[in-house]
């Protein structure tokens, strides 16, 4: 099953997918394009690794961690399906990174892998974009990067993990403007997603609404201004949304 | 003093405003102190920021480490963190000492908190976004280095006690010159002066707003000053901002 949010006739509501369109819970119909997307979870805690792909760690020239590398996001960051994120028209390093999203649906701590999954609730698509002119040397990747306005897109819904068979062998995909620009799979993750689990809960409680974002494999490329960005991983649909120039 | 706190009632949550006395005792409006048990909340809601090296004289320590890897030059941006609300706790409820550490270093902080979304503000109009003050304890594990995300240092549950209330800004007409005192076992063992903060209040919320928008109820912790206090099992933390309030917390083992 999916699950997304939306606004629709002045009101948010949680909505189901359904043959070309939502369902609201009073059965009304809408097609995709009609609707007002939001993210389909209010990411409460959330999690991204960092260099989580080996080939997209030597890309931008590292050795691939030995302990997850792990930072937090704010909810300002955050955006729904089809809207639009902000690039400041000084930036001459921004980057798409298009990630599988893992939602947290139980709260635990000290899980173990062979458990981990008990405690997913679904997954869905986040594009963590990066700004990497504003990159520093303290706390890196630090928020100026990671953590502004409109610049994490995630949806456009939650795919039931029941849905999934296997999430650690998801292709993932971004197009730019129609162009793939980025292929790999999830088989490639340096730390996989039951290792996360058990990682991050061994030291903090995990509560529902967490949402990991896994990390990004390799083929980086500059979006600008006007570009429309497809995030897609395998199963769950696709990301799309459309970068605006932001004067500073 | 007027301030705003979040009570555990017998049988729901109340938001009451509070009156305290010079010796934070809860009172009337007459002053009378009040003897009813408090069960204190977190009385914040939105999301707990802090920001390193935010102190004058904690720069100064790190100033030669600077020039050199990993850091190769001193920070341009506010240096900011998340406090994850695994990590909240309220006045007087305890902090736990994870069994792979033996000591905690205290963060004794001024939190600013939000009253509308702040979003590109300018230093002069700052202090028009913020609804109040609080006293926040930003809890860490030691750890020198600054490079990375110190999630594992810094998020584990209970590492951020914060309260007792939040203070109303009226009552504060100038955030940059509030002492902060930190107390062990009753002990003062610490003391600091916001004024000695690299970015004043004003110019902390404009240049981080700059970059990330602030949301109504958000805290800025405005930052730890140099060289805090470490704490092991059973002591107690009292953390005083000058006309702000009081936070008092025990360290217990997990």
């Amino acid at each position: 099953m999916r699950k997304g949010r939306i606004a629709i006739g002045g009101s948010i509501q949680e909505v189901v997918q359904q043959e070309d369109g939502v369902q609201l819970s009073d059965g009304r119909t809408y097609k995709e394009e009609e609707v007002t997307w939001l993210p389909p979870v209010e990411p409460q805690t959330t999690f991204v690794l960092g260099l989580n792909y080996a080939d997209h760690a030597s890309e931008l020239a590292f050795e691939p961690p030995k302990e997850p590398l792990v930072f937090l996001k704010g909810p300002n960051t955050f955006i729904g399906h089809n809207a639009e994120t902000k690039r400041p028209e000084e930036a001459t390093h921004m980057h798409y990174e298009c990630e599988l999203a893992v939602v947290i649906g139980k709260q635990g701590k000290h899980i173990k892998q062979a458990e981990a999954y008990d405690y997913v609730e679904g997954y869905t698509i986040a594009n963590d974009y990066a700004i990497r002119d504003y990159l520093e040397n303290y706390y890196r990747p630090n928020l100026k990067v990671k953590n502004r306005d409109t610049c994490t897109p995630i949806g456009p819904w939650i795919t039931s993990k029941e849905a999934i068979q296997d999430p650690m062998n998801l292709a993932l995909r971004t197009k730019v403007n129609g162009v793939t620009t980025q292929e790999g799979t999830t088989k490639d993750m340096v730390f996989s997603i039951p290792f996360l689990i058990e990682y991050l809960s061994s030291f903090m409680t995990l509560q529902p609404d967490d949402v990991i974002l896994t990390g990004t494999p390799k083929g980086l490329a500059k979006v600008n201004a006007g570009d429309i960005v497809e995030a897609e991983v395998e199963g769950l649909g696709t990301l799309k949304n459309t970068i605006i120039a932001k004067p500073e | 003093m007027n301030a705003k706190a979040l009570i555990q009632g017998s049988s729901l949550t109340k938001n009451l405003d509070v009156q305290f006395t010079k010796n934070w005792d809860i009172c009337d409006e007459n002053g009378r102190v009040r003897d009813t048990e408090m069960n204190w909340e977190v009385p914040v809601t939105g999301t707990i920021y802090g920001v390193a090296l935010n102190y004058r004289e904690t720069l100064q320590a790190y100033e030669s480490a600077f020039q050199e890897k990993p850091y190769n030059k001193p920070p341009e941006a506010p240096v900011l963190y998340i406090k994850p609300k695994n990590t909240w706790t309220p006045h007087q409820a305890p902090v736990y000492v994870p069994e792979d550490v033996s000591e905690l270093q205290t963060g004794p902080a001024l939190g600013v908190v939000l009253k509308q979304t702040a979003t590109q503000v300018s230093p002069e109009d700052a202090l028009d976004f913020v609804a109040g003050y609080t006293v926040v304890n930003d809890v860490h594990i030691p750890h020198e280095s600054l490079h990375r995300p110190a999630i594992k240092e810094q998020a584990r549950d209970r590492f951020c006690p914060i309260g007792p209330w939040v203070l109303n800004t009226s009552e504060i007409s100038d955030p940059d010159h509030l002492q902060i005192k930190t107390y062990v076992n009753d002990q003062l063992v610490h003391e600091a002066n916001t004024s000695s903060l690299v970015r004043s209040v004003r110019h902390l919320i404009s240049d981080v707003t700059a970059f990330m928008s602030l949301g109504k109820g958000d805290v800025l912790m405005v930052g730890v000053p140099h060289g805090t206090p470490r704490v092991k099992s059973s002591d107690t933390v009292k953390v005083e901002i000058e006309k702000v309030g009081i936070l008092e917390n025990t360290i217990q083992p997990e």
